[in-house]
């Protein structure tokens, strides 16, 4: 599904990842742990294609396509979905007409007319239902007022929504209190399939225990300096980043 | 001497003072005494004063050369008796129940019932009717809030208006339907129209009013309206300015609210098109526990100019103000904004708040922001706050990571910036009317030449549910 070979990526010429190398088959939850500052975010932003980062070296290769050169939306539209670590605001614009436009530029994208009004309402039932949220989303405003919780789980419902080959969460669980913890990893283990996967990038190994990593990776100073079973996690727990240090 | 064919100078001053010269009997033939007197004194004003000029504060970010150097006609003739007006105006806003009041090149348009007396004693008509047939309620306010000695322009409207609209509403009058008034423009030649309005709400009245600036053909035409309103105690005037002019009109709207003790007055001006506008609000708290709220929203592009000045005079205490001004433009389109708040020295426990933000797309747009505190009592809150910037780059990439494109994630967040205006109309089927304009407006559909500024759809559509759908693009 997705393949980044060697990938080097700096910001205003300061070198952030210094040659990342990651495969991700379909099917499979991985997760990516590492102390602050070592790039995390940057490694999701850079394959979710946000404007300021400079490749200087390697590919990002998704479903058997470069995506480097590629806009933020053509990602969107070939199958790529980016959970934000802080979602922005956008208020007077409901959710509902949010991810209506969304789903049908991607259509658009692929040739498709849009979603007839009533098969989208039914499908916004069914992903609520099936992610348990109560919040009557449709009629408000993006994010606006949400709580931190909220915010997340408005994340992982415009996941369901989208349906993509390759979500990545960026520091979902996050300022995560144990019952929207549980909601955002209720919903992920739910939108597991055997053809689509799951990047969860976290700093604890908490969200850790209820959403299971078939392979955990650390990144430390731009690379990843190991990676394991979700014992790894474990380890971590354990003996902390420190730890990693001093084996890198 | 006469200049070159490129390099001419219209003198409109002294084309103007011509005018009134020798035509000023017929100007002010149904004139009160006291009106006719104002006439005199306000074109001495006039003379004096010339037209504004960007050396004066007030005046600083908006020249008006341009605009003026028109060979510019005035006095239009009133509309004939037959005069059908739905023929040139149609107001078809769904489900939108409003008393039409039309005017033709500023002439209250039904020449044959100049003043409509309804049974819960509301009068609506023509001033210039209002003035010979009731003299004494028009003295009582015409003249008496507008600043003839602040505002040259003000004061040329004073000494040559032929007509306008009257609108009495009497003590303990809630009127049930909104009054919407449109102003077309409609002649061969380019017009210079001075139209003066005059609104008075008696004691313990409720009114909603909707004035519609439009023009119907597309020669160069300067309008330079006064409007002067009366909010008696405790009542309410909720007021919308939406104004949709093409790019050779220049709309200087002055509007003069004076408020008496505990009334309440909204007033919300929506800019979509003009080649330059300049919307004067000027707010007297007059008597204690009055409040004033002053919206505005404009979107400009090209190289329409925008200026919005706002003067609030708190005279009274236990006051509240309120402004909230947004305006996104594009392209060369430039915009000024002035706030100037006034407490005197009695108005104690005032509250005044006054916000103004703009988004500039390029970096050839320009906006001119201003918040002017004259404060002179010791108990007073006030605060202001002006932010210019761009669109935020966090929220494009978000957005645009959900599959929109970058166009349409732009649109969308700048609907979201004039959301917060538009969802201040309380009149419901207004504002999902204003909120499709905007939107069209954003996507670049919106044109000046369709009738009225609320009459943009030619098809009548009710869904409400999906407020903005971009697949459509």
């Amino acid at each position: 599904m997705l393949s980044i070979r060697n990938l080097k990526v700096s910001i205003k010429g300061k070198e952030i990842l210094k040659g990342i190398n990651l495969e991700i088959n379909a099917g499979e939850v991985h997760a990516i742990m590492g102390p602050n500052g070592t790039g995390k975010s940057t490694l999701a932003y850079v394959i979710a294609g946000r404007e300021g980062y400079e490749v200087t070296e390697g590919e990002i290769i998704f479903k058997g396509r470069n995506l480097v050169g590629l806009s933020a939306e053509e990602r969107a539209c070939e199958g790529l979905f980016l959970g934000f670590q802080y979602p922005v605001e956008i208020p007077g614009v409901s959710i509902t007409n949010f991810l209506r436009t969304a789903i049908n530029e991607q259509r658009k994208y692929h040739g498709l007319d849009p979603v007839p009004a009533a098969e989208f309402l039914a499908r916004m039932e069914e992903k609520k239902k099936m992610l348990e949220l109560q919040e009557k989303l449709a009629s408000r405003s993006v994010n606006e007022g949400f709580s931190g919780g909220e915010k997340k789980k408005n994340e992982i419902f415009q996941m369901a929504m989208l349906e993509p080959s390759l979500a990545i969460l960026d520091e979902t669980d996050s300022g995560l209190d144990i019952d929207a913890l549980r909601i955002v990893a209720t919903g992920v283990n739910k939108l597991r399939r055997p053809d689509n996967a799951t990047i969860v990038i976290t700093h604890y190994q908490r969200l850790l225990e209820y959403i299971v990593p078939d392979v955990v990776h650390v990144l430390f100073d731009g690379r990843i300096v190991k990676s394991g079973g979700k014992e790894l996690a474990l380890q971590l727990e354990e003996k902390g980043y420190e730890w990693i240090r001093n084996e890198a | 001497m006469d200049a070159g064919i490129i390099t001419k100078i219209y003198d409109l001053k002294e084309y103007l003072t011509g005018v009134f010269s020798a035509n000023q009997q017929e100007i002010s033939h149904n004139d009160t005494p006291f009106i006719a007197a104002k006439r005199v004194k306000a074109f001495e004003k006039f003379s004096k004063a010339g037209f504004p000029h960007s050396a004066l504060e007030r005046w600083r970010g908006t020249d008006l050369t341009r605009a003026l150097n028109h060979e510019y006609h005035t006095l239009p003739e009133s509309p004939s008796a037959d005069l059908d007006i739905d023929k040139i105006f149609k107001c078809d806003v769904p489900h939108f129940e409003t008393l039409l009041v039309s005017q033709l090149n500023g002439w209250y348009a039904d020449r044959k019932n100049l003043l409509q007396v309804f049974p819960n004693g509301m009068i609506i008509g023509s001033l210039s009717a209002a003035s010979v047939k009731y003299p004494a309620l028009v003295d009582a306010h015409y003249g008496h809030y507008a600043d003839d000695n602040a505002e040259s322009l003000t004061a040329l409207n004073s000494a040559m208006w032929q007509d306008g609209i009257f609108i009495y509403i009497p003590d303990n009058v809630s009127v049930e339907q909104n009054i919407q008034t449109v102003n077309i423009t409609d002649f061969k030649q380019n017009l210079f129209l001075n139209t003066r309005n005059l609104v008075i709400l008696g004691e313990n009245s409720h009114l909603r009013l909707v004035q519609c600036d439009d023009s119907i053909n597309h020669d160069v035409t300067f309008i330079n309206s006064v409007t002067e309103v009366k909010i008696g105690r405790n009542s309410t005037l909720d007021h919308y300015k939406m104004q949709n002019k093409d790019d050779h009109t220049t709309l200087i709207n002055s509007m003069y609210f004076h408020q008496d003790e505990g009334s309440s007055l909204t007033t919300n001006a929506i800019s979509l098109n003009g080649g330059l506008i300049r919307n004067f609000s000027h707010i007297t708290l007059d008597g204690p526990h009055s409040s004033a709220s002053i919206y505005g929203l404009y979107l400009m592009d090209r190289y329409q100019h925008v200026d919005n000045q706002v003067y609030i005079n708190h005279a009274a205490p236990d006051c509240e103000s309120r402004e909230l001004f947004k305006g996104v433009l594009d392209d060369h389109a430039s915009g000024v904004f002035n706030g100037h708040i006034k407490v005197h020295r009695d108005a104690q426990r005032t509250n005044a708040f006054q916000t103004n933000k703009n988004i500039l797309l390029t970096d050839k747009a320009s906006i001119d922001t201003k918040p002017f505190l004259e404060i002179y009592a010791d108990d007073v809150k006030c605060s202001h706050g002006a932010t210019i910037g761009q669109l935020d780059a966090e929220a494009l990439f978000y957005i645009r990571s959900r599959g929109i494109s970058e166009a349409n994630a732009k649109i969308l967040l700048m609907y979201a910036f004039a959301a917060e205006v538009i969802n201040k109309i309380s009149i419901s089927e207004l504002r999902l009317r204003m909120d499709d304009m905007v939107k069209k407006r954003l996507r670049g559909e919106l044109s000046q030449c369709e009738q009225c500024v609320l009459n943009c759809s030619t098809h009548v559509h009710n869904k409400v549910e999906f407020a903005i759908d971009l697949a459509k693009i």
